[in-house]
């Protein structure tokens, strides 16, 4: 498996190719922390969810956690990677008082999670595929607080031993867009699983990120600089685009670049150094004695697969299939799970799912999303329910109501609310499909109008003109088709 | 009335049960004795009030008929085990003041079974030690003296504190560690009885941890009965602790009176060092004797990486020390010694906080598992221990129950005697570290004394779970070598 080819940076001297690898760090979702009972809530008290063995009292021991075991087997699973049956708990060993043990637990050398990929969708169709390195189990720190007395700093166990997965890919990005695509498809498979909130204001998900250059076409690897803890895609594409061309413009003034580890400041647009590799810490890693190898079964393994839920890319490929689906129209759609299980909500509410999918996409898509940006809101917020949208569709499918009637209902249910099938009734916004009542329209209008018919005869086109008139004089209710028949073989055109 | 305070374990619960004495007497004549021996210095902390109180809820119970195995029996707990309420410091200055909010699993199964806490033992720093010299609380002094002879001797360590006060006669019965041989060694040189049973048999939370993967608590007791009894309480799967195993506690006791007709007993070519002090040659042979007159097989045996145990040992448990005694840092609990930086911080508290066995250790460690010597060490030492697992394993395979040893290379040492170098004090474990490095059960027996009528054990070393065994052995040499007292003197 080979790189897609990314965006080349024109420098002074040449063309340059840029390689980036990603850590993402993402807090597994559970009740309780990796190796205690602690709840992992956010934004309690300070040093309100801290067991003994948080605070790394004498004599305390790890227990692992299960469900985070679990977590981690299904988000390995989820990125079509090897599960590893055997893994190691290691104790990676440095001082900071948000490590009150002195080391994190974290896995080093038998990871829970090996190899695998993640297929990025570009602009413009183009797709690339993220190779997965690893992906292991560690404690997150606690949190360091600055600003609660102004000679001491004070130390909140909180988040101080929840349960991390590190997941580590490949060197395979090759611009910032890919590597935005990488962490909002890892972001969605995370969601989709339900194995992290992903939620980046809060710090569930946050991203090391590595980056070199070298010239295009070359093929060995640069000296590649870390940029620590990012939590926002936005702010991941701009970190890149000015790393890159930081590293290019060294490069190219006859400079060497220093492997070492970064910030990203988003208020200047750069990103200054934080630690060389000199400074680097010596982590005196070695296994865990406190911790039995992690051992898992086939059937333990088999198990967690029957339960994954569908992921976006199988979803987007049966949207395709069984709806009739674009592909940009599918992936739009399954990019976040929310906005899936509302169209899939929509669907169920369908009479008949073939027929109206696309119809439904297309309003899940232009007509609600379309509404929900211009409000600033999202899915879960939406005013108008998959319910009441499915019943719309349905109405519009059964041919009840018109596509334009449609979007008045729309309009009614956002703003009033109620069940659109009764609002139909109660306005009398029923489409007129007796045949009898519109042919009676049809022909006062061709009475009252022999000098557009002779036109209209003439250049067929014109009978555009009579099909308005028509809808007009119905109040928009009557079926459009039933029109445009009843006027083709009476104007016989 | 006889003094309560002679009687031995099993002999206290019958006096109990028939109601001959109360636990409240029982617990005060320890008590009592206690207070006559602060010259030992084998208690860092009584808990008179506590241990009355325990008495009397016990009295009641009993005289309820609710008593349980060990109820009413005062004992002594080393500093190393956290205790509720009751200042625990693995005798180091760095835990300051330290009062745990909680029991460990240990200690509460033997307040679960009716036991009196007299007070806290004195320990080696962290356990490390083979002298009790290194405690932040001074050395322990053992009750024995070599004949004719004043001067002050080591009790053994790292717990030093339990054997000592077990020995003199200060309570029942102690609960000891050893990550090393600081159970076994320290109660040969006493004359007490020490078991380090299978690694996982006890559960380690709430001991303060020395090396994760060799520590293991055990009892230190007068008799090898006592010390069945005690195993019984103490041991058992803790899911606090995912390395203790889920496995039956068996009745120890009953292997007590057990034949040993038939077993095979394994005598190790490679434990007969050169230079060996006759004495030890010769208790050694008699110990092989008295189970051959019971009736035991004895073949000669090899345990081809002996010589690299000691080596190996001193590599993988300072390694992990340096990592357990890294929460020891002035932010939570315990000394703290300011400094304008979070690293002054740091330092100053750990230079003052650790004595110097302790913080060579944590060199010693940090040292091993650092880039670049780690395979050089680290990773090799554990080969090492692999290797000396096999050994025992081969050596079981071919039908043999236990390995007969000498406990330790020589009778207990002066205080200040072996200070000078380290490593000359790390050759005490010499019998006794492998079998840790294989987590196997070892029980240390007093047999005989040497020519200053000191104390000496021998040590029987089991297969995996087979602490029974090595009961019904243990007490064939108890019945031929006769219990081992102190002349009283403090």
């Amino acid at each position: 498996m080979s790189a897609a080819s990314g965006k080349l940076i024109k420098g002074a001297t040449g063309d340059w190719e840029t390689v980036i690898g990603l850590e993402v760090h993402a807090q597994v979702t559970s009740n309780s922390k990796l190796f205690s009972g602690a709840s992992t809530e956010f934004g309690g008290e300070p040093n309100s969810h801290v067991s003994l063995v948080d605070a790394a009292m004498p004599g305390m021991l790890p227990v692992i956690n299960e469900e985070c075991v679990r977590q981690a087997v299904r988000t390995g699973l989820g990125l079509n990677a090897q599960i590893n049956r055997r893994s190691v708990f290691d104790r990676k060993n440095y001082f900071y008082p948000d490590s009150p043990q002195g080391y994190q637990i974290s896995q080093y050398k038998s990871p829970i999670v090996g190899e695998g990929e993640v297929v990025l969708e570009l602009d413009g169709g183009r797709t690339a595929t993220v190779g997965i390195e690893r992906l292991h189990l560690e404690q997150d720190a606690g949190k360091l607080l600055h600003d609660r007395s102004p000679d001491q700093t004070c130390v909140d166990l909180n988040r101080c031993g929840v349960a991390l997965m590190e997941i580590v890919s490949k060197p395979d990005i090759r611009d910032a867009e890919q590597a935005q695509a990488y962490v909002t498809k890892l972001r969605s498979i995370l969601r989709y699983l339900g194995t992290c909130d992903g939620d980046m204001e809060k710090g569930s998900l946050r991203a090391d990120v590595n980056v070199s250059v070298r010239r295009a076409g070359a093929t060995e690897l640069g000296t590649r600089c870390e940029i620590k803890n990012m939590n926002s895609i936005s702010f991941i594409g701009d970190a890149i685009e000015y790393e890159a061309r930081r590293q290019i413009e060294i490069i190219e003034d006859g400079g060497s670049i220093d492997q070492e580890t970064r910030l990203y400041d988003p208020g200047k647009g750069e990103t200054r150094s934080m630690r060389s590799k000199e400074e680097a810490h010596d982590y005196r890693y070695f296994p865990d004695p406190d911790l039995l190898p992690l051992q898992f079964s086939e059937a333990y393994v088999a198990g967690i697969k029957a339960g994954l839920p569908e992921l976006p890319d199988q979803k987007k490929a049966r949207f395709i299939a069984d709806f009739g689906l674009s592909p940009y129209d599918a992936s739009v759609l399954v990019a976040e799970r929310e906005s899936a299980d509302f169209y899939e909500t929509v669907l169920t509410g369908l009479a008949d799912k073939s027929r109206d999918g696309k119809l439904a996409a297309n309003w899940v898509i232009n007509e609600l999303f379309g509404r929900l940006n211009k409000e600033g809101r999202d899915i879960t917020g939406s005013p108008v329910s998959a319910e009441q949208l499915s019943a719309i569709v349905g109405l519009i499918g059964e041919g009840t109501i018109s596509g334009k009637i449609a979007k008045d209902l729309f309009e009614i249910v956002w703003t009033e609310g109620g069940d659109p099938r009764a609002l139909v009734e109660s306005r009398g916004m029923k489409q007129v499909t007796d045949l009898g009542a519109i042919e009676k329209v049809v022909d006062e209008i061709i009475a009252a109008n022999p000098e557009k018919v002779a036109q209209a005869r003439a250049k067929p086109q014109l009978a555009g003109w009579f099909v308005g008139q028509v809808m007009k004089s119905s109040g928009g209710k009557a079926n459009p088709q039933a029109v445009n028949d009843l006027l083709k073989s009476k104007l016989g055109i | 009335m006889t003094d309560l305070t002679s009687l031995t374990l099993a002999e206290a619960r019958e006096g109990l049960a028939n109601k001959s004495f109360t636990s409240l007497e029982l617990t005060d004549a320890h008590l009592g004795a206690i207070e006559a021996a602060r010259a030992l210095n084998a208690f860092v902390m009584e808990t008179p009030d506590q241990a009355r109180a325990m008495a009397r809820a016990v009295d009641a119970k009993i005289a309820r008929g609710e008593g349980g195995p060990l109820a009413g029996i005062p004992l002594g707990i080393k500093d190393l085990f956290a205790t509720k309420d009751v200042r625990t410091t693995a005798c180091s200055k760095i835990l300051g003041n330290f009062v745990p909010p909680y029991e460990s699993t240990i200690t509460s199964q033997l307040w679960r079974d009716g036991a009196v806490m007299l007070g806290k033992l004195n320990n080696d720093e962290f356990a490390m030690g083979s002298s009790n010299e290194t405690s932040c609380f001074g050395p322990v002094v053992n009750p024995w003296r070599r004949e004719g002879s004043n001067t002050t001797l080591v009790p053994g360590g790292s717990s030093g504190g339990s054997a000592s006060a077990v020995a003199a006669l200060l309570c029942m019965g102690a609960t000891a560690t050893d990550t090393g041989g600081s159970i076994r060694q320290p109660a040969a040189f006493t004359g007490t009885v020490g078991i380090k049973p299978t690694y996982g048999r006890c559960s380690r939370w709430g001991i303060v941890a020395f090396a994760s993967s060799l520590d293991q608590a055990g009892p230190i007791a007068r008799t090898v009965r006592d010390s069945a009894i005690l195993m019984r309480s103490m041991a058992g799967h803790d899911p606090k602790d995912t390395t203790s195993v889920d496995r039956a506690v068996p009745d120890y006791e009953a292997a007590i009176g057990k034949s040993v007709k038939g077993m095979k007993i394994g005598i190790p070519k490679e434990y007969r060092l050169d230079g060996m002090p006759a004495e030890i040659e010769r208790l050694w042979s008699e110990g092989a004797a008295w189970l051959k007159a019971a009736g035991a097989e004895l073949i000669d045996v090899s345990l081809p990486h002996t010589k690299y145990a000691l080596p190996a040992y001193y590599i993988v448990a300072p390694a992990e020390a340096s990592s357990n005694l890294a929460r020891y840092d002035g932010v939570r609990y315990g000394l703290r010694v300011p400094g304008r930086s979070i690293g002054e911080l740091y330092e100053n508290t750990r230079a003052e906080g650790f004595g110097p066995e302790v913080r060579r250790r944590v060199m010693i460690g940090t040292y091993v598992l650092s880039a670049g010597y780690y395979d050089a060490y680290y990773l090799r030492a554990q080969k090492v221990r692999t290797l000396i697992k096999r050994d025992f394993e081969d050596c079981f395979a071919k039908g043999v129950h236990a390995i007969l040893t000498p406990a330790t290379p020589s009778a207990a040492f002066g205080i200040g005697e072996k200070g000078a170098d380290p490593v000359e004090m790390y050759l005490n474990d010499i019998f006794t570290v492998t079998v840790n490095m294989a987590g196997l059960p070892g029980i240390a027996v007093p047999a005989g004394k040497d020519t200053q009528g000191l104390p000496l054990g021998l040590q029987l070393i089991g297969r995996p779970f087979d602490e029974e065994t090595l009961f019904s052995l243990g007490e064939v040499i108890e019945q031929a070598a006769g219990r081992f007292t102190p002349a009283r003197w403090w």
